[in-house]
């Protein structure tokens, strides 16, 4: 049996990044701290961009505790609804154009929030990536990590659980 | 230390924590310092909604908050000598704040060794009887 033709791939990438970007956009909050995601096949790369907003101890200077824990935070909630939506947006399920006009999935909810602070958060731009530890039908548990220079040196590690959206709306 | 010490110390902690970049970027205000206690109050934004089909505050904007004002109690402990960072911070969220209303942090710094802060925290919104979240964190201790 012949296997069918696989999508052009300018198809497939547009498709992913307009789910990414609808998903991403929808929230206020990743914009108010100027996150932004970048995109390699599944796996997802959060960017907090440094500004002098983000500065919790000026004397060091130093990345506020606050905006690293929400860094992480909203790396692990977009990483857990990226893979929730993965195999919808890959079979064409997911109506993008709906996504787009702000038919957003529901987020998972925030349980409970574990942060490390390894190192000082440097007034540098920071990046995350979430990895998911379990998924399941009622519960998710997700881990995260954050660097800053050196991928190696991560300065802040986060573990979070999560309450899965309904399925049925 | 003495009283006039601690209250020269509290004065400078409220002023530190209310000139911090990320704090006033988020419009906090420092309610109350006290010996180990601190208070803080963050106003309802649309700006720090974290899920768009409620208009539900996002965790880490509450996250931001718990973290400063358990960073003002661990730093305001009268054996506490120096400043503190965060070494970890857990939050529960027991339910979403209430959009539109102001969320305020409660802070007690419980616990001080030569090297670690230990703090505890609550968050409410209009209605203090239900808590919106509760967090535990350890500080660090500078050496005097």
């Amino acid at each position: 049996m012949a296997r069918p033709r696989p999508e052009p791939v300018q198809v497939v990438k547009q498709r992913r990044d307009a789910a990414l970007k609808a998903l991403v956009e929808g929230v206020p909050y990743i914009r108010f701290l100027g996150v932004e995601f970048e995109r390699r096949g599944d796996e997802l790369t959060a960017v907090m961009p440094f500004s002098d907003t983000l500065i919790g101890n000026p004397v060091l200077p130093a990345l506020h505790g606050g905006a690293t824990a929400a860094f992480l935070e909203m790396t692990a909630i977009i990483g857990l609804s990226w893979s929730l939506l993965w195999s919808e947006i890959e079979s064409g399920a997911l109506e993008v154009e709906a996504l787009a006009a702000g038919k957003l999935p529901r987020l998972p909810k925030t349980v409970g929030f574990t942060v490390d602070y390894l190192r000082t958060g440097l007034p540098r731009d920071a990046y995350a990536r979430a990895q998911v530890a379990r998924s399941g039908r009622r519960y998710a548990s997700v881990h995260v990590e954050a660097w800053q220079d050196n991928r190696a040196r991560p300065f802040a590690q986060a573990t979070g659980h999560f309450v899965m959206p309904r399925q049925d709306g | 230390m003495s009283t006039q010490d601690q209250d020269r110390k509290e004065a400078l902690i409220r002023q530190f924590f209310g000139a911090l970049p990320h704090a006033k970027a988020l419009g906090m205000e420092v309610l109350d310092v006290g010996a180990g206690q601190a208070t803080f109050a963050m106003a309802y934004d649309p700006r720090f909604i974290g899920d768009p089909d409620t208009g539900v505050i996002h965790g880490g904007a509450v996250s931001a908050l718990m973290d400063t004002c358990c960073g003002a109690a661990a730093m305001s402990h009268p054996d506490n000598p120096g400043t503190s960072a965060t070494i970890d911070l857990r939050i529960d969220y027991m339910r979403p704040a209430t959009p539109g209303q102001a969320i305020r942090a409660v802070a007690e710094c419980f616990h001080v060794t030569r090297s670690v802060a230990f703090v505890r925290a609550h968050a409410v919104d209009g209605d203090d009887a239900r808590p919106v979240a509760t967090a535990t964190g350890t500080f660090t201790v500078e050496a005097p």
